[in-house]
Parts: C-alpha cells; structure tokens; sequence
C-alpha cells in the first residue's frame, strides 16, 4: 500500500514525494510555444533579428497563458494530485486540438497549422550581429548558444533558489501552512513560481522548434508529457544541480537506447521511473549525495 | 480596550456544532489560558482566530478593526503569530535557516544574522543552529516554531500546547520563554493542558466544553470550580 501510494503521490501536486509541485503539464506550454514562434516567423521572416523578437514574444505569450492558468489553479485552490491531474489535460487539450487542424481554414497569416503533421519551415534563430547576422543552424554555433543559456538559466535559477524569494519557495515546498503563518502569501509566490516554470518550458520549445525547424502535436503528446517527469525524478527535484545532472544523464542514456528502437527505449524510461520511485523517491543523484554525506560523517565519527 | 474579541462565534460543520457563541476578549498585554477536554472546540477556535476556517456565523475582532474576512496571511500581517501543536516547521533545513525566512519579513544582512543569532541563544538553540529541524530533539523543535513565531515581533501570539511532549524540565523553561515574552509586552493565548504550565504562567483562564465557554477566572477560581473538574473527569466524578 506504501508503494502504492507513492505512485499516487508521483500524480500529486505539492510535497510531492516531499519535493515540491510537479506538473505533467509543461509539455503543452512547450507545443504552444512552439506554434507561436512558429506563426510569428512564418509571418513576418527573420531579418533584422527577427527571430529574436519571435522568441521573446513567444516567451511573453507563455508567462501571459501561465498567469491565467496558473491564478485558476492556485486561487481556485486545487492542489495535490489534482494539479497533475489539470495540466495533464489542458496538455492533451492543446494535442488534440492542434491534431485536428489539417484543413486549409486553420490558419494563422501565411502560418498553416496542419493538423497532425505540424508546422514546418520556420526560420532557425538569427541573432543580428556587425557585418552580417550569425544563423544558428542546428549545428555547432545552435549548440553553444543552447549551452550558454543552460548556464545562464542554472545560474540564474541557483540565485533565485537562494535569494529571499526562493527562501520562501523552499518554505512553501516544506511546509505550506507554516509558510502562511508566518505571513506569506502562499498563492502568490506559487503562481509566480508556475509562471518561472512555465516561462523555461516555453523557452525549450522555442528552442526545440528553432532546431528542428517544425513542430507537430505529437511532439507533446502523452509520452512526450511524461518524458520530463523522468528527467526530472530520476536525478532528484530537490536541488537544481541534480536536476541538471539527471537530465543530462538520463537524455544521454535514452539517445543511445533509441538505436535499438525507440519503443524499448520508452519501456527502460518507464521501468527506470518506476524504480525511481520505489528505492529513491527523492531522486537518484540525490539519494546518493545524502548516503555519502552520511558514510563521509560515520568515517569520520569513528576516525 | 481587547486586542483580540470574538462576537457571537459558531462553527458547525453539518450538524456538529464545534464551536457555540464564544465571546471571548483579551485585554493588551494578558497572558491567557484556554483549556477545556478533548473535543471541546480549543483547535477550532484557533482556526478561526487564525482565519484557516471561516465561522459560521459571528465576527473576530482584532486591535480595533474587524478581521472575519480576512486571509490567514494577512492577519499574521497585521501581528498575529501562532506555534502550531505539531510543530510546524521546515524540517529540510537547518535551525538556522528556519529563523532566517521568519526573520526576512523585517530584517536584512547583519541585522537579521543578529536577531538570528539573539533568538538561538533565547532558545536555548545556539549549539544546534547549524542541525537540520527535522533532527532536532521534541522540546527543540518546539522552541524552534516558537522563536520563528515571535521573529515576527507579533502583537498577539497563539500558543496550540506549546508543552506538548515535553518532560518537566522543558515545560519549565518553555513556561518562563513564554513569561518573558509577555513581559515584553506580547499578549498571549495558550491552548494548554499541562495545568503545572498554567499555573505557572496564566492569570486569566478560559475553560471549553462542548464548544461553549464554560467558566472563566483566574488560575486559583478555576483550580477551585468543582464543575470544572467534573467535566476533565467525567460526571460520574462529580
């Protein structure tokens, strides 16, 4: 029954596994912004940076439609699996929508939406620089620009993590109802951290779609929804760092099972979820940081 | 004039009246008690003062204003504070770390590591400042909440059995933090059941039963009331 309960709780919202929200729901922020650079280009091309404006406005209109969601969510107090439950659907919802837009009424500008195959053709990011724009093709200069903003975020995110405003966040994840007894207003900072979220799942699908150059409802289907969450759970939610080791290591793994099919490689992605949760719930890296510390600390007490 | 007064306040939930017409008011600066046996509405009326429910009917009247409507959050703002009777703090992080976000609300750089560190030494809780909460023993966890509830330098601070769990010694020193800080000039409410604690503290008391306030006094009167005594024992006692 223990067991059992972890997986309900892997579907809940705060304190989940005792590490703060999880949303299934990122994924279709991601499809979104997607469609929305997406429409933006196809419009109005990629000169003078362009492409640039297309991945601010794209991001913009993400924080926008994460407000929104987000005030119902927290004001409209759903919490604990039900959160899960929501974003889970309005992901599905945007899927299936975007699914059935094949008809040549469905479209934006010169932007068709296409249904199930997607939107493609969509410029790859320009960034306007003296004597000539720099292209960032899926190639060498696209990848140190996605490093360089990984670095950004992950510094970016450890100063939040450890400024008065993540203090509060850190209290929310431990203890809601303390945090508002010491006069937080918990909704408040939660919608502010949703839209955050958001606002960097939005940025991956920019990012997503500016290298592949199309995106498709499929991209964010249910599995494609679910993918994240085992990035996410198996290096451990609780701390950036093993969050971005995690990924990185998990995606790693993935690349090189999908030579052998990519099915069998979603089958080892659910087993390893699954064996998260069950030996690990705060994570892999995680637990793992916590036996050294303790190991390092019993070798020394009995030095 | 009562910092704190409740008008006529009910809560039921269907048909179980937990709490029945309370009209309970604080004078500034009293240290009061509130006990009453199991089931006798002592959480419930907390959660109203704290706004965590919303009364079925009445008002709660806090330094002059009217507060019925208000959020939890912003009637901590206005200077209520509350420990928990489960010790309601952030067991992931160090002692420290937990006065630090109660104290952030006022206080910035070398102020706050001061009050910080004034409050640890308070609370007996200098020498395990850098401990995570959650590996703390009972008696410190209880102090802890305690101190992050005055961080707030609040005007009127809840107590919910601020002794719970604790051993003689514990209640002894708890009984004098508490002391201290009405003599700093915060009015308190304790939900105690530890009557050697509400000796050694209280001057006003307040007995619950059943929802209704069922006798009022000072320590002594109380003590003294034989009806007071047949509802803790039951009536075959009486």
């Amino acid at each position: 029954m223990i067991r059992h309960s972890r997986f309900i709780k892997l579907l809940e919202g705060p304190q989940t596994l005792g590490r703060g929200p999880l949303f299934w729901g990122m994924a279709g922020l991601v499809l979104l912004v997607g469609y929305a650079y997406g429409v933006l280009t196809l419009n109005f091309g990629a000169a003078y940076g362009f492409t640039l404006i297309a991945l601010l406005a794209s991001l913009a209109s993400t924080a926008v439609f994460a407000a929104v969601l987000g005030y119902f969510l927290y004001f409209g107090r759903i919490s604990g699996v039900f959160l899960g439950i929501v974003t889970l659907s309005v992901t599905l919802v945007f899927e299936r929508f975007m699914a059935q837009t094949a008809g040549p009424e469905w479209h934006i500008g010169v932007a068709r939406l296409n249904g199930f195959n997607g939107m493609s053709g969509m410029p790859p990011l320009t960034l306007p620089w003296f004597g000539g724009n720099i292209v960032l093709f899926p190639d060498i200069g696209l990848y140190y620009f996605v490093l360089a903003l990984l670095v950004l975020t992950y510094l970016g995110l450890r100063i939040l993590v450890n400024s008065k405003f993540g203090n509060v966040l850190v209290a929310i994840r431990e203890n809601p109802e303390r945090a508002e007894m010491l006069g937080y207003d918990v909704r408040k900072y939660q919608l502010v951290a949703f839209v955050i979220g958001a606002v960097l799942a939005g940025l991956s699908g920019t990012l997503y779609t500016a290298w592949g150059q199309y995106i498709t409802p499929s991209s964010m289907s249910i599995t494609a929804a679910a993918l994240p969450i085992v990035w996410v759970a198996v290096g451990g939610r609780g701390d950036v760092t093993a969050t971005l080791i995690g990924t990185l290591a998990v995606l790693a793994a993935f690349q090189a099972l999908t030579i052998y099919g990519s099915q069998y490689a979603l089958v080892v992605m659910g087993l390893l979820l699954v064996a998260t949760v069950l030996v690990a719930p705060e994570g892999l890296i995680v637990t793992a940081a916590k036996l050294a510390g303790r190991l390092g600390r019993g070798s020394k007490e009995s030095a | 004039m009562p910092i704190l007064e409740t008008r006529g306040l009910n809560k039921h939930f269907g048909g179980l009246h937990v709490t029945a017409d309370v009209n309970l008011a604080l004078d500034d600066g009293e240290l009061h008690c509130l006990i009453g046996p199991n089931g006798a509405g002592k959480s419930t009326l907390f959660r109203l003062i704290l706004g965590e429910h919303a009364p079925s009917s009445g008002s709660i009247l806090y330094a002059g204003g009217d507060i019925t409507a208000l959020k939890s959050f912003e009637r901590i703002r206005r200077g209520m504070s509350v420990k928990f009777q489960v010790p309601g703090i952030f067991k992931a992080l160090s002692a420290r770390h937990n006065l630090e976000i109660a104290l952030q609300h006022h206080l910035e750089g070398g102020s706050l590591d001061a009050e910080t560190d004034r409050l640890l030494a308070f609370l007996n809780l200098s020498e395990v400042a850098t401990q995570l909460a959650g590996n703390l023993s009972h008696g410190q966890k209880q102090w802890l909440e305690i101190g992050m509830a005055i961080s707030l330098k609040p005007k009127l601070l809840l107590l919910d059995e601020p002794t719970a769990g604790m051993s003689p010694a514990e209640t002894f020193a708890t009984g004098e933090i508490v002391k201290t800080l009405n003599a700093g000039g915060v009015t308190i409410l304790a939900v105690e059941h530890d009557m050697s604690f509400v000796r050694q503290v209280a001057r006003r008391v307040t007995v619950l039963h059943l929802g209704r306030i069922f006798a009022q006094g000072t320590v002594e009167e109380i003590v003294a009331d034989e009806r007071v005594a047949a509802i803790y024992l039951g009536q075959g006692h009486a």
